[in-house]
């Protein structure tokens, strides 16, 4: 998952802009533009840690190939 | 000195003393428990040891055959008490009794516990637990390898809190026996695998409670060199007790159960999710801060800046001021103007010649041009003059013009 790939590299670059916003030093056009990409970064984000589908595989190895299976943890209680 | 001889003076060969010798120990002693402790041990290459056991006071030499060590767990080492047993053997060609060991305990703690320390201390000395090597678990680890049994507890449990706690996380199981003679093999080779499959971001190697011996194959070497070289971080989630094994010690980290292994990955989403809110709020209080410090430098700039109605209203008040003054002014001016045009009049009046007529002179002029005579020059006779006196006014004409004044007589 693409989101998941950039997810420690977005959030420092979310970290990086915090940073510069509250240097205090940018116009308030740059300003602004920090802000919203800041905003866009922290929202992507957090959607990805929310992210509730995951999958669960069984890594299988035949003649030296791998393969990945289903695994059935249907039977893994889910608390509500 | 003897008197008497031995009817029969038996000379014994070396051989035959030995074997009588041979047949009083292995028969009379034969198989023993002995004490002692180990000194002189060497390992030879056809796989048989060769030791001393010691007391304070005696040594006995000793021989572990092959066969006898090749599922020895620990190691035989110099100054290792130990039990064993095992028989008194002669061998007559170096003239030597010892013993020839066939099972071996160290004395105090069980083979087992032995075989892990010295185990323990050897991989240390390599540098397999040391801390420098230690990796860092990802930031945020969103596909998890596990290696355990697919059908085992901890399985359940790990996905179980994953589910749970952090349903971001993807997992790969990769299943393996967890106890057993084959165990370590496959626990080692799964966590190659899955460094080798390369999609997790770490992997735990785990497996549910147990007795120590159904734990032991997460103490074998195969298994502890697998978890050091692993290129992915490790987690080491092994029993449900403090028992800590050699996979533990080889891992990144490890921790008591399965479910603690899901829990630090719940906790690290967690505390993400508290850092984005965090990092969302700054962003939030930068912005408005920004635009607060803009809007107050507007404010102060609007003030600095007046309207064209702020200006219009300016000079009319200096307008007001100005003509406020210039009235006052004028009027000032104009009373001065009239005291000293009073004074002007009274002094004019005082030089105004028909005052000066009143004393008696008079003026004349000549007709028809009007001008006021002041020298005879101006006339000649014949010239019609009007002469104004204090009261009235006559006209006459010059009979003679004098030059002289003084010549003059009235």
């Amino acid at each position: 998952m693409k989101e998941k790939l950039m997810f420690e590299e977005d959030l420092k670059k979310l970290q990086k802009i915090v940073e510069d916003l509250s240097g205090g030093k940018l116009t308030l056009g740059e300003s602004l533009k920090k802000y919203e990409e800041g905003v866009k970064l922290a929202q992507s984000c957090s959607l990805t840690l929310a992210d509730a589908e995951r999958k669960v595989e069984l890594l299988m190895k035949k003649e030296g190939k791998f393969s990945l299976e289903k695994f059935d943890d249907t039977d893994v209680a889910e608390e509500k | 000195m003897q008197k008497t001889s031995r009817p029969e003076k038996h000379i014994y060969t070396v051989f035959e003393i030995t074997q009588a010798i041979k047949g009083l120990l292995e028969d009379k002693i034969g198989e023993v428990w002995l004490e002692g402790e180990i000194s002189n041990f060497k390992a030879a290459t056809s796989g048989h040891f060769y030791f001393s056991l010691k007391d304070q006071s005696a040594l006995i030499w000793a021989a572990m055959f092959a066969y006898a060590n090749k599922n020895l767990k620990f190691k035989l080492e110099d100054g290792l008490k130990v039990i064993c047993f095992g028989k008194i053997d002669v061998y007559g060609p170096s003239g030597q009794y010892k013993i020839i060991v066939e099972r071996i305990e160290p004395k105090g703690i069980g083979g087992q516990q032995l075989a892990f320390e010295q185990l323990k201390k050897k991989l240390g000395q390599e540098g397999l637990f040391n801390p420098d090597h230690k990796k860092p678990l990802p930031l945020m680890a969103f596909s998890v390898g596990i290696v355990t049994s697919s059908k085992g507890a901890a399985v359940r449990d790990i996905l179980q809190i994953l589910k749970k706690g952090a349903p971001c996380v993807d997992i790969v199981v990769r299943s393996v026996r967890v106890q057993g003679e084959h165990a370590s093999g496959e626990i080692a080779a799964a966590i190659e695998e899955l460094n080798s499959f390369g999609k997790s971001d770490l992997i735990i190697v785990s497996r549910g409670g147990g007795s120590s011996e159904d734990l032991w194959s997460f103490n074998e070497e195969i298994v502890a060199r697998a978890i050091y070289n692993s290129r992915l971080p490790v987690i080491s989630a092994v029993g449900h007790q403090i028992n800590i094994t050699l996979s533990d010690l080889a891992a990144d980290i490890f921790v008591e159960t399965p479910s603690s292994a899901a829990k630090i990955i719940v906790d690290r989403k967690n505390a993400l999710i508290s850092e984005l809110a965090g990092l969302r709020h700054k962003l939030d209080f930068s912005i408005n801060d920004a635009l607060g410090n803009l809007k107050n430098r507007l404010i102060a700039l609007t003030h600095m800046l007046k309207s064209p109605a702020d200006r219009l209203l300016e000079k009319q008040q200096l307008l007001d001021e100005l003509s406020s003054g210039l009235n006052y002014n004028m009027r000032h001016f104009l009373e001065l103007a009239k005291e000293r045009s009073g004074s002007l009049i009274q002094r004019l009046g005082a030089l105004s010649p028909l005052s000066i007529l009143s004393r008696g002179y008079s003026l004349s002029m000549l007709v028809p041009q009007g001008v006021i005579l002041k020298d005879v020059s101006q006339i000649k006779k014949g010239d019609q003059l009007k002469t104004v006196l204090h009261k009235g006014a006559f006209t006459s004409l010059v009979q003679e013009v004098f030059t002289d004044e003084r010549k003059t007589d009235v």
